[in-house]
C-alpha cells in the first residue's frame, strides 16, 4: 500500500493516497467530509443539476480503501452527508452500499456542522470518539491535544504541480483530515483560519499517487 | 409600404445623395432592387458602403410613417458598431425629415430604456447576438417582434466562425417563427467559400449572394529590415527602427500582433525607441473600456500615429485615416490577413497597403508563404462543423423562460437553421432532456427537474429558475480573469490580467500592461493593486485567448516550398539555414513525418515535424509523453510549435514509428480524453454554455478558480461513471478542432501513412535548434517528474530540519 507512515503524540499512523487515515494498532480507518448526497441537496435548493453520481464514487473511493486493509473500525470524521435532508434520501443502492461495507466492521459517525444530528443509517452516532491517545471530533477545539478531526478541507500546491492537491495538516498536538468526498472543494493551507489554527512548525502530507510530506507554508 | 420588386429610388433620397455629391454603388442599387428577397449575402470590402446596402431597403420602406413598431432588426458582434451605426444613420433620418426611431440595445443599455423599449419598440434597433436572445427569451416577445419585416447581420463572416453565430441563427429561428415573412440580409467581408455563408444564414437552401467590386488587389510586401530576424521568440524587436521609420513615412500605420503579450513587449519597446515622441497608442482585449475607447477616439481623430494592437481592431470603428497596416509575426491564416488590410486605406481608391515582419528565422518561410497564397487569392479556411449542441441546450432553455412550447415545433424550427439541418431527433431529444433533467444515465432529479411536460408542453418547473437563465445567456467565455488597478491612484483601471499569471505574482514582481511597467503590491478583492515602477526588465503577462494556429493551407505551402531545390524568394541567411538542414538531416515533406533524436546536455531529446499547427502539435506532444511514459522512457517535458513538436527526457526514443502509429494515437486519445487538461477546459466552456454551470449567480460572483476546480471534478465523474453522457459527447466533438485539434493530427496521419523517417544525429538540427530556445515548455507529470519532486520535498525538509514529531 502507498501510504505515508507518519507518528502523531505517540500513535503510528499512515496517510493514504486517497485521503483516508489508517491507525494500524488500533486496526482503525478514519475518513472525513465525504459529503455525501451534495447533487441532490444543490438540486433541491437551487435547481442546478449536477452528475448525481458523486455518492457512488465516494463510496467506490471508500470502498477500494477498506478493501486493501479491512479494518476493524471506520469513524467517519463528520460532514458525511451534506445535509440531513440528504442523508434520508440516499438511493437504495448507494444504501446497500454502506451497509456491505459497515458489514462485520464498527462505525462510528461523528456529527458535522452539516449533518449535526443522527442518521438512519448502521453505526454509532457521537459528538467525538476516543482511540489510544487520540480523540476524534469534526471540528478542531481550541486547546486540544492528540486531536484528529476534519471540516476544513486543507488543499496546497507545490510549485510544478499544477492544481493543488488535498493535504493532511499536522503538528505536535492536532492533526487535520483532508476531505474525502468527490465534490468537496478546498481551502488553501496558507488561508489566515489554517495559519492561525496549526502550530509555528507544521507540516502538510499531500494526496495523491504518491503522499508527500513537506512543511506547511508560513504567511 | 413594401417595395416588392421596384427598382427605382424614391426622389427625396436621390436628391439628398445627390446633394452629398455621393453616387450609389451597383451592390446597394441591387440589395435595393432585391429588397424582397427572404434572404441576401452581400459579400463587400469595408467601406464599400455595406452598411448603407444594408439599410437602405428600411429606411425607403419605412419613409411613408406607415409602419408601427419594429420594422428592422441589425446585429452585430460589437456593441460599439451599432453606436456608430445609429450616429451615421441619424443623418440621413434627419436631414430627409423621416419618421424612423433608430435606437441600440446591449449589456450597456439603461435599464430604464431596456424597458422602454420592450414596451414601445423603435423601428429600427441595433443590438448584439446576446442581447437579442435576450430578447426572445420575454413572453412577450412575440409582441415585441410583432411587424418585423427584415434582420440584418453584419460582420457575417466573423459571427460565423464562433458560437455566437450559432446563437444568433437559432435566434432568428426563433423570430422566423414569429414572424413568417421575415426577411433576412447578411453583410460579409471577403471569405473563401460565400456559400458556406449563405447556407448559415439562410438555411440549407443557401441563398443569392451579391458580390460588391473588391477594388485593387492590395499591396503586400516583406518588410525590409537590415537586422536579422533572431532565431526564436515572438518579440520582433529587432525590426523596430524599420517600424518606426515606416509610422513616419504614413499618416496612421495599425500594428497587428499575434498575442496580446506580444503586443505590449513590442509597445514597451517601441516607446523606448520612439525619441521624436511621436502619438503612438496600444489597444488589445485585456486593457480597461476607458484606455480602449481613449484610443478609438484618438484614431478616429487623427490624433495617433501608430497603434499597436491585436485582432481587438479588427471588428468596429471606422479605420479612416489608417494608409499601413503592419503584420508582426507570420500571419496563421490568409484570409484573416486579407480581411485586415481590406479595411485600410478605403477612402482613397488605392490598393491597401501591408507589409509583414516575421519574429524569427521560421516564420521568414512562413511569411513568404502567406504572401505567395495572398497574391493567389488562396484564401484558407476549414469547413465548419455541425452546430454545436451546448449553444442549442441553451437554446431550449431561452425559449422555456418565453413560455411552453412543444417539442417537434422547436426541433422542425432549429433544423431550419443551416448549422443544425442535420440534427437528428436523437440528438435534439438528448438536448432537451439534459435541459429537463441533466440527461444522465442514473435517474436522479425528477423531483427537481428543471422542465417539466404537461399536456404536451415543455415548462420550466419553477419560474424563478428564468432569472437564472437570463443571466447566463451568451457564448462567449471570459477566460478568468481579475482587474489591474493603481493603488491610491484613484483606483484607475489599467486593464486585466488572467488570475492564473495573478497568482504567481509577488510583491515585487512588476509586469507590463497597459505599456507601462507596474509592480505588484497585493491582491484584494479579486482586484490587483499596483504601482507604477521604474524597472527595467518587467515580466510579461500571459494571455490564454485564442491561440491560432497556422492553417492547414498555409502549412501544406511550406511543405511545398522545402521540396524547391534552391530559394531565391528567401533572404541567403534563411535559404542557408534549410540548405543546412537539408545536408545534415532532411527537410519535412508533406508525405512523411521526420522524426530527429539528438542528446543535448545530458538529456535525450526527440523532434516530430508534424506541421499539424501549434494546437495539434501541443496535443501530439500530450500524447507522446504519455506513449513514452507507458513505455519506460521517462519523459521530462516537451514544447510545440506550429511545426513540430519537441520532447526531452532520461531515455533516447529508439523506435518512434511505434509510438507514432495511427491506430495507437487514436486509441491513447480517447483513453487520454478522461485526464487532458485541455479536454477539461473544454468541457468547462461547453458546460458553462449548456447551463451546468453558472458563471454569474443571483449573489456573489462565483471566483474563477473555484468554477475551475468543480468543472474538473464534474468532468472526471462523468468519464467514470456516465461516458456517453451528452456533455461529453460535446466535448469530444469540439476537440475535433479547436484548443485539441486532433482533427489536424488525423489529417497529418492520413498524408504521411505511417511514412516515418527516423533520422539519429550527434547534435541539435538546423531546424530543430529553435525549439530548443523557444518559451512554453510543459512539463510532464510522470515517473520522471515524480523523482524530481520527491526530491525536491526531500530538499525543504533537509532544509527546514526535519522533526519527527
Amino acid at each position: 500500500m502507498n501510504g505515508l507512515d507518519f507518528s502523531f503524540c505517540g500513535a503510528a499512523l499512515t496517510a493514504l493516497p486517497s485521503g483516508a487515515l489508517w491507525y494500524e494498532a488500533q486496526r482503525l480507518l478514519c475518513v472525513s467530509d465525504l459529503h455525501l448526497g451534495k447533487s441532490e441537496r444543490i438540486a433541491r435548493r437551487i435547481g442546478l443539476m449536477l452528475p448525481p453520481y458523486e455518492t457512488r464514487a465516494t463510496l467506490d473511493r471508500l470502498a477500494a480503501d477498506i478493501g486493501a486493509i479491512d479494518p476493524a473500525e471506520v469513524i467517519c470524521l463528520g460532514d458525511s452527508f451534506d445535509d440531513l435532508e440528504a442523508a434520508g434520501s440516499l438511493d437504495p443502492d448507494d444504501q446497500a452500499s454502506l451497509l456491505r461495507l459497515a458489514a462485520g466492521r464498527r462505525w462510528v459517525w461523528i456529527a458535522g456542522n452539516h449533518d449535526p444530528g443522527p442518521v438512519d443509517l448502521a453505526g454509532s452516532h457521537v459528538a467525538s470518539h476516543r482511540a489510544g491517545p487520540l480523540v476524534f471530533r469534526h471540528e478542531a477545539t481550541a486547546g486540544a491535544e492528540a486531536e484528529v478531526s476534519g471540516h476544513y478541507h486543507p488543499k496546497l500546491s507545490l510549485p510544478g504541480m499544477g492544481r493543488p492537491r488535498a493535504c493532511f495538516l499536522l503538528d505536535r498536538c492536532r492533526l487535520i483530515l483532508p476531505a474525502y468526498g468527490a465534490y468537496t472543494g478546498g481551502l488553501s493551507v496558507t488561508a489566515p483560519v489554517l495559519q492561525a489554527l496549526m502550530q509555528p512548525r507544521a507540516d502538510a502530507i499531500l494526496t495523491g499517487q504518491r503522499p508527500l510530506r513537506v512543511p506547511m507554508p508560513r504567511g | 409600404m413594401h417595395l416588392g420588386g421596384m427598382t427605382d429610388l424614391p426622389p427625396q433620397f436621390s436628391q439628398w445623395f445627390t446633394r452629398q455629391g455621393w453616387s450609389l454603388h451597383p451592390h446597394q442599387l441591387d440589395m435595393l432592387a432585391r429588397a424582397g428577397a427572404p434572404a441576401l449575402l452581400l459579400i463587400a470590402p469595408t467601406g464599400g458602403g455595406k452598411t448603407l446596402a444594408g439599410f437602405l431597403p428600411s429606411l425607403v420602406e419605412l419613409a411613408d410613417g406607415g409602419h408601427q413598431g419594429l420594422h428592422t432588426l441589425y446585429v452585430s458582434p460589437l456593441k460599439a458598431l451599432a453606436a456608430d451605426i445609429k450616429r451615421n444613420l441619424r443623418r440621413p433620418v434627419e436631414e430627409l425629415g423621416l419618421p424612423i426611431r433608430i435606437e441600440d440595445r446591449s449589456g450597456d443599455t439603461s435599464y430604464t430604456q431596456k424597458r422602454r423599449q420592450r414596451a414601445d419598440p423603435p423601428h429600427i434597433l441595433l443590438t448584439t447576438p446576446e442581447s437579442l436572445a435576450l430578447l426572445i427569451s420575454y413572453e412577450d416577445a412575440p409582441r415585441i417582434f410583432a411587424g418585423l419585416q427584415r434582420v440584418v447581420v453584419d460582420e457575417i463572416h466573423a459571427l460565423a466562425e464562433s458560437k455566437r453565430g450559432d446563437q444568433l441563427m437559432l435566434a432568428l429561428s426563433r423570430l422566423q417563427g414569429l414572424c413568417p415573412g421575415l426577411r433576412r440580409v447578411g453583410l460579409s467581408a471577403t471569405v473563401e467559400d460565400p456559400g458556406a455563408i449563405a447556407r448559415q444564414l439562410a438555411g440549407p437552401a443557401g441563398c443569392e449572394i451579391l458580390n460588391a467590386d473588391p477594388g485593387p488587389d492590395p499591396d503586400i510586401s516583406m518588410l525590409v529590415t537590415a537586422e536579422r530576424p533572431p532565431w526564436m521568440g515572438g518579440g520582433a524587436a529587432y525590426a523596430i527602427p524599420a517600424v518606426l521609420e515606416q509610422v513616419r513615412a504614413h499618416r496612421t500605420t495599425l500594428i497587428f500582433h499575434n498575442t496580446r503579450a506580444q503586443a505590449e513587449v513590442f509597445f514597451h519597446n517601441l516607446w523606448i525607441a520612439n525619441t521624436e515622441d511621436l502619438p503612438i497608442g496600444i489597444h488589445h482585449g485585456s486593457l480597461s473600456r476607458e484606455q480602449r475607447e481613449a484610443v478609438e477616439a484618438a484614431m478616429v481623430a487623427g490624433r495617433l500615429r501608430a497603434i499597436v494592437c491585436t485582432g481587438s481592431l479588427d471588428l468596429g470603428i471606422d479605420w479612416g485615416d489608417v494608409d499601413l497596416v503592419i503584420q508582426i509575426g507570420a500571419p496563421k491564416n490568409v484570409k484573416r490577413l486579407i480581411q485586415r488590410i481590406g479595411r485600410a486605406n478605403h477612402r482613397y481608391n488605392a490598393p491597401s497597403k501591408a507589409l509583414l515582419v516575421p519574429a524569427n528565422r521560421f516564420e521568414i518561410v512562413e511569411c513568404v508563404a502567406a504572401l505567395e497564397a495572398a497574391l493567389a487569392h488562396d484564401l484558407d479556411g476549414d469547413p465548419k462543423g455541425p452546430g454545436p449542441r451546448d449553444v442549442l441546450c441553451q437554446h431550449i432553455l431561452i425559449l422555456a423562460c418565453a413560455g411552453p412550447f412543444a417539442a417537434d415545433d422547436v426541433y422542425a424550427e432549429v433544423t431550419a437553421t443551416g448549422a443544425f439541418a442535420g440534427l437528428t431527433r436523437a440528438g435534439f431529444d438528448d438536448c432537451l432532456a439534459f435541459c429537463a433533467t441533466g440527461g444522465y444515465a442514473l435517474r436522479a432529479y425528477d423531483r427537481w427537474q428543471r422542465l417539466l411536460l404537461r399536456d404536451g408542453l415543455w415548462h420550466l418547473r419553477d419560474p424563478r429558475a428564468a432569472l437564472r437563465i437570463r443571466m447566463n445567456i451568451g457564448t462567449i467565455q471570459d477566460t478568468d480573469t481579475v482587474k489591474v488597478r493603481l493603488r491610491g491612484g484613484g483606483g484607475k483601471p489599467l486593464g486585466e490580467v488572467e488570475e492564473a499569471f495573478a497568482a504567481t505574482l509577488t510583491q515585487g514582481d512588476t509586469f507590463l500592461i497597459g505599456g507601462q511597467i507596474v509592480r505588484y503590491e497585493g491582491l484584494r478583492e479579486l482586484t490587483v493593486e499596483v504601482s507604477r515602477s521604474a524597472a527595467k526588465r518587467p515580466r510579461v503577462a500571459t494571455f490564454m485567448g485564442t491561440k491560432f494556429a497556422t492553417s492547414t493551407q498555409l502549412s501544406a505551402r511550406i511543405l511545398a516550398m522545402f521540396q524547391q531545390p534552391d530559394w531565391p524568394a528567401l533572404p541567403a541567411h534563411t535559404s542557408g539555414w534549410l540548405a543546412l538542414q537539408r545536408e545534415v538531416s532532411h527537410l519535412p515533406q508533406a508525405e512523411r513525418i521526420l522524426v530527429e533524436s539528438f542528446a543535448h546536455e545530458g538529456l535525450e531529446y526527440t523532434c516530430f515535424y508534424g506541421f499539424a499547427g501549434r494546437n495539434a502539435q501541443q496535443t501530439l506532444g500530450l500524447l507522446l509523453t504519455r506513449q513514452m511514459e507507458m513505455a519506460g522512457l521517462s519523459p521530462l517535458g516537451f514544447v510545440a510549435t506550429d511545426y513540430a513538436t519537441l520532447i526531452w527526457g532520461l531515455e533516447p526514443v529508439t523506435a518512434p514509428a511505434a509510438l507514432f502509429n495511427g491506430a495507437d494515437l487514436r486509441e491513447g486519445f480517447e483513453t487520454w480524453l478522461a485526464g487532458n487538461a485541455v479536454m477539461k477546459r473544454s468541457f468547462r466552456a461547453c458546460a458553462t454554455i449548456a447551463g451546468l454551470i453558472e458563471r454569474n449567480l443571483p449573489q456573489a460572483r462565483k471566483s474563477g478558480r473555484q468554477a475551475t476546480f468543480s468543472s474538473d471534478i464534474l468532468y472526471d465523474t462523468l468519464v467514470k461513471y456516465d461516458p456517453d453522457h451528452l456533455l461529453l459527447q460535446i466535448t469530444r466533438e469540439e476537440a475535433m478542432r479547436g484548443l485539441v485539434d486532433f482533427g489536424r493530427i488525423e489529417e497529418m496521419i492520413a498524408r504521411s501513412r505511417d511514412r516515418i523517417d527516423h533520422v539519429k544525429l550527434d547534435r541539435v538540427s538546423p531546424l530543430a535548434a529553435p525549439l530548443l530556445l523557444e518559451m512554453g515548455r510543459v512539463p510532464v507529470m510522470g515517473e520522471g517528474r515524480e523523482r524530481m519532486i520527491v526530491a525536491e520535498a526531500e530538499r525543504l525538509l533537509a532544509e527546514a530540519g526535519i522533526a519527527d514529531f
